[in-house]
Parts: structure tokens; C-alpha cells; sequence
């Protein structure tokens, strides 16, 4: 359940004999999953309506009035406790003073001054160098360019409050999630018990641990700090444990064999050897943790995210879209700059030709051109404060992006909203409705063992066993009508993440200029705040259960689609060339050979793609989708609803597991390349 | 990134760069001068403007911000009088109700000016763990209840009885409501018994959840704008209500304790009284603030003025606080202590 792709190690070519093999298995799997489906249908129309476990919104369960009161026992526990006056306080005091220390630097007046240390020149100064130095010069203007861009945009102070936020938050990642990665990618048993708390913390929505979360931490940078940690944890030491355990077995006993101990072995071998995998893991730890921007708002976190909630409170379409871009905007500099930097950290760079020859004294230059751009940023107010105005004319762009903004959303809704809503009326009557109506009209007992049949079909039967016990859990928390009403919304946007993948994905593998284009929309789709396109949405669709799978299919779609192309594009050049001489068509080339040979690719595009679709079923019930979605806000608003909202958010944990497992299973079965995965 | 020595004189000296002293940083220090040369206001002689820190009487008044701009229509006053009558220090938090709450126990929060009843959280706080005291009411009355957009009032005049209700229902049909009409619910911060109340009034409808608050507001202007029949969960005051006027269907009256069993709610949403909620360090702490945010009150016609400043004119709460209160003079005198 890694966020991204792990560096697909080129796969061997699919051999013809288990093609053969699993080709006459499958159609037989394929005849009893329909049999299978066929007899749900069956019993679905006898037993309509009994046993659906149906339980209204405001209504509890007893496990959900336990849940309150261990929640407020904790609440009002907290002055008198030890472990909180003595542990809890201490990292709060460390994490305040740590985060509060990188405002001061950068976001807020501090040491008696009305400015932050650091002036806006000096941070882009500063911030160009360290791209130029760590990556390339293209990624240093590239830096520059868009720190400029948020100045002008008039957002400046803001994005500084989030950038402190995330490099405090993604520091802290680093520290505690590397160790923990090079642990579990060392030891099978760690990694056995660590794997579902990353799962837990990626798909437990954090709705549900906000407000408890004020309580330990207080109101402030520390609380936002550890939401974002927690949830932008797991890619870090997933990847990073990937990268340890790839490391080829015969180099480490080569080096074991030299008599190097085991700190040796990892500084000299380990480390350097999985170096891009573990930059891919920063990499997505800054991606995830700027995603938490607006949530972290909740609770008072400064910066971008709150002016974005601020313009929800009046609909204002255009200020949260200008804040949101400087979010996609920060979010793309920081992406461009720590793969490059990964990129450089592996080509070792080629001393003889002459640009590599001058770029040591150009970088000392500017390392000298910084430290006088951070002097004056000291000492100048214009070179403290993002000017406004220049030479009596204003220069910011903020009003200009929001009016605009403003305006295209304005016609969209205007000459849309015909066709848009007969789509919605379209989906939701042919596709949605009978599928949600099959999986919550249905007794419990018959789409559990349904489902649990399926999945032995697809994973085999370690696949069935999770499914049981899964399934049998999110009876437990007493929300399984709930539960099958999101499972089905989240299927359906799974399988339009998925088609999207496989088009999209093929054609910007194939064609870099696709790519070139396409990859700034899919970042922004990934990093750009939901609550910025869900009022347009909401005036397109309505609210609805359609508005919240258009919501997730553009979160998610972009991952899928990036994994996908990166999948097509590993496949060996001379591989395609060949096929080519042979005489096949382009179709023939994707079909018969890229897409199979980037098979393992393609099940972790749907693996990624049900994992991001479910990390936004709160959003959708934001917009309409209610189920477990609206459970989950409604009880981070109510606190008699509290206990229900944090069952709805283990529900979720546990659908998110359920499928996780199962789409994996599935993929390493039906996978041509199961061998090599 | 600032060279070692560079940083050591800028402490010596503050207002103008001498290079003489430089060795390690001297082609910095030249650079520095050279762009410096431009000249510009230096940061000290702008930063000597920044006040010492407001009265020592007041002190530091952290005030709750929660969600809605009518909410902050009131922080901002309160906020506004308090720093420059009485010379508070006042830090807003944006906050959610519930975490406001909390907020008390833990000293981080002072006051919540704009209350919506939220009898549990009284309860617990307030009662069980007395980490809260009532501050008496905003003057502000809070209306909850179902409504039509202006223009299907006007079509169908009737409409807002509820005993008319069922004969409407099948244009609120939409492709959530499985057949029967819709009735759109759900800002999950409200309390509702509109199941309760669908079902015990025969009424042919289903609750839809909308989810948000920007849901409802987006779905309700979108019906008055294209003339499509809607009928919802929403509450005033609300700056919305002077986009669009909402109209307000009559549900059987409401009376003291018909809705004290919630699974039998057949009756109307009572009104609330808004109120302010203060910490009770805070009202303990002799603060001028406190009395202040006591007397504080005003009228659901003030809030919306304000309101519609910040959310259709766009103006800062700050600005929007300052321009009311430079027109009512004799209202802002009769709450200072």
C-alpha cells in the first residue's frame, strides 16, 4: 500500500507456458464468480429488505455510547493525569518550540521585529540555491519562479505559515520514519506489525482523531504538526522499507563477508543503495502533508488552509481557489526539487564536461548572492515584506486570479449544469443505484458470504479469510448498512480511477510531450484542497453521491495515472522497438506487450487507486454522499455523535484493509509477471 | 545561510551596514551594499511602530472563531472594542464548537461569543467538569426549521404549511431521494429530528445529507436561481438570507418538552436563545475583558449588517467591526465596564 510506485524493476517477459496456464484457469474463475453474482441477484429479490441492519443517523448503538464516554472519561482526565502532565506536555513544549521556531524564521515577526527573520528575498534566495545545489539549475528557476508567484498572488505570509508547517512536520517524519523504515526493511517481523498502523493511519480519516487530538497537544502548531506526522508517516517508511529489502541479497553478503558490521553495512551498502526509493518516500511524505493543510485549519493550524475554509464560510469560488493554487504551486516546487535532488543523488555527476567543471564556483557565488539577499531581507522592509505596489503600480495578482476564477466557474455552472445533471440522474439510476441496492439491499449474511466467495475467486483463500473477518468487524462497529452504501460508491469511482489510469496512463507513457503537459494537472489534482472545487461541483451536480465520486476520481485518478506511465515507460526500449520490426500495429504493441509487461504497474495503480478513492469518502460526505462519510463529520461536529463517527472511521480502516489485501491477492495471482513480483 | 561574522556585527550595529569590519563575508557585505544603495525604508525604522503590547489591565484575551461568518461578525466586534477600548491583546482561534469547548479546560480559549444552545457540551463542561461558565445571551435569536426558495413560495403560497407538504412531494423527487421527494438536511454542526419528524408527520419524503453547510447554501441558490423546486434544513440569522430570502414552512408549533424524546419529535424546532460561554479562569481573572464580553448584545439585524459586510462586500472582519461600530457609538458604550 505504498502512495507511489516503487521503481518498477524491469519485468521479465511474460513466458508463454504460465500465460497458458492461468488462460485456462481464468475463464473457469471467471464462470463461478458469475455464478456466484447470479445467486446474490436471486437471493437479493426473495430476501429484499431483511436483515439490511439499517441504522438512522442520529441514531446510537451501545458500542457507540461506550465509545462517548471513554471519550469524555479521557477529556476529563486530562488535568489530573500524570501521563499527560509529565509525557504529553513535554513533546507539546518540544514540538511548540520546534515549529514556532521555524515560523519565526520564516512566517511570522519575531526577536522584537515586525518581520520574520528571513525576508521574502532572502527565503527565495535561499530556496533557488538549495534547488540549484541539490538538483539542477532548471529546478532552481523553477523555484524561484513559483515563491515569486506566491508573492504575487498576494499570499506570501501564508504560504510561509504552511511551508514552516510542512518542513517542520515533514523534518519530524524523516527523523522518526527512515529508522523506522531501514527496521522494518531489515526485519520481516517488524515489518509484519508494522505495516496495518501504516495502513490504519492512511485510511483512518482524520476528522476523527482532531479533536481528541487537541486535547493531548492543546490548540496549535503542535496538534496540526502531529495530524500532519500522522498522516504523512506511512509513505516515508514504507518506501523507505521497500528500498532496504531490494537491495540485491548477495551485496549485503558480500559486504557481510568483507567483515563489515552492521552500521557499516548500513552506511556503506543499505543506504546509498536505496537512495532513489527512499527520496520517492520524501517525496510522497511532502505531498501527503500538504494535503493536510485544510484540515489542520480546523484546528487553528496558520496559513493557506485557513484562508481556504474562510472563503468556503461565503462561497467564495475565487479566493479559495487562488489560496489552493498556491498550495498546488508550493506543492509542485517541492516536488521538482526533491526528485531532481534524488536524480542527482544517483548519476554521479560527469566531471570532464565543462558545465559539470563550473558549476562548483557558480554555486559558491550564489551561495554568496543568498547570504546578501538574506542580509537585506533584514535590513530593507521591501526585501522583508512581499511588496504590494512597485514604482505606484500594484502588482499583485490575487483579485485578478480569484476574479477569474470566479468568472470560468460562473460560465461552467451557467452552460453546464443542463447536460451535468442529466449525466448524474444517468449514472446514478443505471450504475449506482442497483449496485448499492444489491450490496445494502440485501440480508447481511448473504453479501457477507457473496463477498467472501469473491474474493476466494480472486486472492485465494488467505484473501476470504481477511474478507470474513473484515467484514465480520464492520458489523461489529454497527454501521454495515452504512458501510455497503460507501463500498458501493467507492467500487464504482475505483473502476473510473482505473479506466482513466489505463487511457491516460498508456498515452503519456508513450508520448513525453503528454506527459510534459498532463503532469502539472494531475499534481494539482493530488494536492489541490477538495474544498476549492467542491462548491463548483456542488452547483454542477448537486449534492449527491455522483458530486463525491467526481470528487475522489480526481484525487485519486492522478496517482493511478502516474503509476501506470510509469509502468509503460519501464518497459525496455528495444522490447517495443522489436515488436515494431516484427509488424505489429500500436495497438498491438500496447496490448500485447507494454501493458502486460507493466502488469505490476497496473495492480498497484488499482491498489493506490481504492486506497486514495477511500481517503475521500469524508470529503464526499461533505457533498452529499452521506453514509460513512457524513458519520464520520458529523461526529467531529456533535459530541453526542462522537463515538458513531470514530466507528465509522475503524469502519472505513477496515474496508480500506479488506480491499487493500484483496486487490493485492488478486494481482499477484492474476498478474503474467507473478513470478517476478 | 548568513555568514558567521555578518551576523555578529549586525548585532552591533543596527541601522546602517559598515562592510570595514568584514573578512570571511566581505564580497557579501559589498554585494549587500551595493543592491542596499537603492536604499529603502529599513526594517527598524518602519518596526519601531509596533505597539508594546496593549494595556497591562487586559492582558491577552484568546477568543474561539468558530465556523460561520455570523459568528464572526461578533468575534470581530468584541475583538475590535476590546483592543482599542480597553487595550486587550486579543488572539482569534479558528476553531470547530467542540474543540472550543475543550479549549476552556486547557486555558487556550477564553470566550465563545455566539452559542447555539449545545445543552451536552453545557453539561459536561459547564456541569460535570466546571471548566466553563454561562456569559448570558447575544441578544441574537437562532431560528432552525425547513424552507423554500422565494420563488416557490410565491408559485405555490401554501406550500409552507406542512400539512401541504405530501402533495408537493413528488417534484422534490431527485436522483437521492429513491422515489419520494427530497428534503435536503445536513450541516452535520446542527442538531436534527427531521427523521423523526418525516416519519411521525406521514410525510412522503426522505432526508437527504447534504454535509455542509456550503451543500445546503449552494444547493438552495442554485434552485432559486433556476427555478427548481427545493425544500431543506437551514437556520438564521444567516448571511445567506439576504441573497436569498428564504421562506420558512410552519411545522406544528412548538411547546415546552414535545421534543423531549427524540425518536417522537412530531413538532416544530424550538428558538434559541444565542448565548456566550466563557472559561472560567477567565471569568475568575478580574479582566475588563470579561465584563465586556458579559454585556455584550446586540441584534440579529446588527449580526447581519456585519455579516453582509464581510461575506458580500468582501470586507476584512476587522474593517467590517470598525465601519459598525464608527455607526453605532451609543450601542458599543453600553457594554464597556
Amino acid at each position: 500500500m505504498a502512495v507511489a510506485a516503487p521503481p518498477a524493476p524491469s519485468p521479465p517477459a511474460p513466458s508463454p507456458a504460465t500465460s497458458s496456464a492461468v488462460g485456462r484457469r481464468r475463464p473457469r474463475r471467471a464462470l463461478l464468480a458469475v455464478g456466484v453474482v447470479g445467486a446474490w441477484v436471486l437471493l437479493w429479490v426473495l430476501l429484499q429488505g431483511r436483515d439490511t441492519l439499517f441504522l438512522s443517523p442520529a441514531t446510537l448503538t451501545p458500542l457507540h455510547r461506550r465509545l462517548n464516554e471513554l471519550a469524555d472519561a479521557v477529556s476529563a482526565g486530562r488535568d489530573s493525569s500524570p501521563v499527560f502532565l509529565y509525557g504529553v506536555d513535554l513533546v507539546r513544549a518540544g514540538l511548540d518550540a520546534f515549529v514556532g521556531g521555524v515560523q519565526d524564521l520564516l512566517a511570522r515577526p519575531s526577536g522584537g521585529r515586525p518581520v520574520p527573520a528571513v525576508g521574502w528575498l532572502g527565503v527565495v534566495a535561499v530556496a533557488t540555491w538549495l534547488a540549484t545545489a541539490l538538483g539542477n539549475l532548471r529546478v532552481g528557476a523553477l523555484t524561484a519562479a513559483g515563491l515569486v508567484l506566491l508573492g504575487l498572488q498576494g499570499l506570501w505570509t501564508e504560504s510561509m505559515d504552511t511551508l514552516a508547517l510542512t518542513l517542520s512536520a515533514v523534518a519530524l517524519c524523516l527523523l522518526i520514519g527512515v529508522p523506522l523504515g531501514v527496521w522494518a526493511g531489515l526485519s520481516p517481523r517488524v515489518h509484519r506489525l508494522l505495516t496495518p498502523v501504516l495502513d490504519f493511519l492512511q485510511t483512518m480519516p482524520t476528522f476523527v482523531y482532531l479533536a481528541p487530538l487537541t486535547l493531548f497537544f492543546l490548540i496549535g502548531p503542535a496538534s496540526a504538526t502531529v495530524a500532519t506526522l500522522l498522516y504523512a508517516l506511512p509513505p516515508v517508511v514504507r518506501l523507505t522499507a521497500h528500498g532496504v529489502r531490494s537491495v540485491p541479497p548477495s551485496v549485503v553478503e558480500a559486504s557481510t563477508s568483507l567483515g563489515a558490521t552492521g552500521p557499516q553495512r548500513l552506511r556503506g551498502v543499505l543506504l546509498p543503495m536505496s537512495t532513489r526509493t527512499i527520496a520517492l518516500g520524501v517525496n510522497q511524505t511532502i505531498m501527503a502533508a500538504l494535503s493536510m493543510v485544510t484540515v489542520a485549519a480546523l484546528i487553528d493550524a496558520p496559513g493557506l488552509g485557513r484562508t481556504v475554509l474562510k472563503a468556503l464560510q461565503t462561497l467564495d469560488v475565487g479566493v479559495a481557489f487562488n489560496a489552493g493554487l498556491a498550495i498546488v504551486v508550493l506543492a509542485i516546487v517541492l516536488d521538482r526539487t526533491t526528485t531532481a535532488a534524488s536524480e542527482r543523488a544517483q548519476t554521479r555527476p560527469d566531471r570532464s564536461r565543462r558545465s559539470a567543471r563550473l558549476r562548483r564556483p557558480a554555486l559558491l557565488v550564489g551561495a554568496v548572492a543568498a547570504g546578501a539577499a538574506v542580509l537585506l531581507s533584514r535590513t530593507y522592509l521591501w526585501a522583508a515584506q512581499f511588496p504590494s505596489v512597485v514604482g505606484g503600480t500594484d502588482i499583485g495578482i490575487g483579485d485578478d486570479v480569484a476574479r477569474t476564477a470566479d468568472s470560468v466557474t460562473g460560465l461552467v455552472q451557467e452552460h453546464l449544469s443542463g447536460i451535468t445533471g442529466g449525466l448524474k440522474d444517468a449514472v446514478t439510476l443505471f450504475l449506482l443505484n442497483p449496485f448499492e441496492e444489491l450490496l445494502t439491499g440485501s440480508p447481511w449474511y448473504v453479501v457477507l458470504t457473496a463477498l467472501v466467495c469473491l474474493s476466494a475467486l480472486a486472492g485465494g483463500a488467505r484473501a476470504a479469510v481477511t474478507t470474513a473477518v473484515g467484514l465480520a468487524l464492520v458489523i461489529g462497529t454497527g454501521l454495515w448498512f452504512d458501510a455497503m452504501t460507501t463500498l458501493a460508491s467507492t467500487v464504482l469511482a475505483t473502476l473510473v480511477v482505473m479506466a482513466l489510469g489505463l487511457v491516460v496512463g498508456v498515452w503519456m507513457g508513450r508520448s513525453r510531450r503528454a506527459d510534459a503537459v498532463l503532469r502539472p494537472l494531475l499534481d494539482a489534482g493530488q494536492t489541490l484542497p477538495a474544498f476549492v472545487y467542491l462548491v463548483p461541483f456542488l452547483a454542477l451536480f448537486g449534492a449527491s453521491r455522483f458530486t463525491a465520486i467526481t470528487a475522489a476520481v480526481v484525487y485519486a485518478a492522478p496517482v493511478a495515472i502516474k503509476i501506470v506511465a510509469d509502468g509503460i515507460r519501464s518497459v525496455p526500449a528495444t522490447t517495443v522497438e522489436a515488436a515494431t520490426a516484427l509488424g505489429s500495429t500500436r495497438w498491438q504493441v500496447v496490448r500485447a506487450v507494454q501493458l502486460p509487461m507493466a502488469g505490476r504497474s497496473l495492480a498497484l495503480a488499482a491498489n493506490q487507486g481504492v486506497i486514495f478513492v477511500l481517503s475521500m469518502v469524508v470529503v464526499g460526505g461533505l457533498v452529499g454522499a452521506g453514509a460513512l462519510g457524513y458519520d464520520v463529520v458529523a461526529g467531529f461536529s456533535q459530541g453526542e455523535l462522537y463515538g458513531k463517527g470514530l466507528a465509522a472511521g475503524a469502519a472505513i480502516v477496515l474496508l480500506g484493509s479488506v480491499l487493500d489485501r484483496v486487490t493485492q491477492a488478486a494481482a499477484r495471482r492474476a498478474g503474467p509477471d507473478a513470478h517476478a513480483a | 545561510m548568513i555568514p558567521a561574522p555578518a551576523r555578529r556585527r549586525r548585532r552591533r550595529s543596527r541601522t546602517r551596514l559598515r562592510p570595514v569590519r568584514l573578512r570571511g563575508g566581505a564580497l557579501t557585505a559589498a554585494l549587500a551594499v551595493g543592491l542596499a544603495g537603492c536604499g529603502g525604508t529599513t526594517i527598524e525604522s518602519a518596526g519601531s511602530g509596533s505597539e508594546p503590547g496593549g494595556g497591562s489591565e487586559c492582558g491577552q484575551l484568546d477568543l474561539a472563531v468558530n465556523p460561520w461568518v455570523g459568528y464572526e461578525a461578533n468575534a470581530a466586534v468584541v475583538a475590535e472594542v476590546a483592543e482599542t477600548e480597553l487595550g486587550c491583546q486579543v488572539t482569534k482561534k479558528d476553531l470547530k464548537e467542540e474543540v472550543s469547548w475543550q479549549g476552556f479546560g486547557t486555558g487556550e480559549v477564553d470566550a465563545i461569543v455566539e452559542n447555539w444552545a449545545h445543552e451536552d457540551l453545557k453539561e459536561q463542561y459547564v456541569e460535570e467538569q466546571k471548566t466553563a461558565v454561562e456569559a448570558g445571551p447575544t441578544g441574537g435569536t437562532g431560528i432552525i426549521g425547513w424552507w423554500v426558495p422565494p420563488w416557490l413560495a410565491r408559485k405555490h403560497p401554501d406550500i409552507t404549511d406542512w400539512r401541504n407538504l405530501n402533495r408537493y412531494a413528488p417534484m422534490f423527487r431527485t436522483s437521492e431521494s429513491g422515489g419520494k421527494g427530497q428534503l435536503l438536511d445536513g450541516d452535520p454542526s446542527f442538531v436534527t429530528n427531521d427523521e423523526a419528524l418525516v416519519k411521525n408527520l406521514g410525510l412522503d419524503f426522505e432526508v437527504v445529507y447534504a454535509g455542509s453547510e456550503a451543500a445546503l447554501i449552494t444547493a438552495f441558490r442554485k434552485a432559486e436561481a433556476e427555478r427548481t423546486p427545493l425544500i431543506g434544513y437551514f437556520y438564521a440569522p444567516q448571511w445567506f438570507m439576504s441573497e436569498v430570502p428564504l421562506v420558512k414552512v410552519d411545522l406544528p408549533p412548538h411547546t415546552e418538552g414535545c421534543d423531549a424524546e427524540p425518536e417522537k419529535v412530531a413538532c416544530d424546532y424550538p428558538e434559541y436563545e444565542l448565548d456566550k460561554i466563557m472559561g472560567r479562569e477567565f471569568a475568575e481573572s478580574g479582566s475588563p475583558a470579561v465584563e465586556l464580553i458579559r454585556n455584550f448584545r446586540w441584534t440579529n439585524d446588527d449580526q447581519n449588517v456585519v455579516a453582509r459586510y464581510i461575506a458580500e462586500d468582501k470586507m476584512s472582519p476587522e474593517d467590517a467591526a470598525k465601519k459598525w461600530i464608527a455607526d453605532n457609538p451609543e450601542k458599543v458604550q453600553a457594554w464597556l465596564p
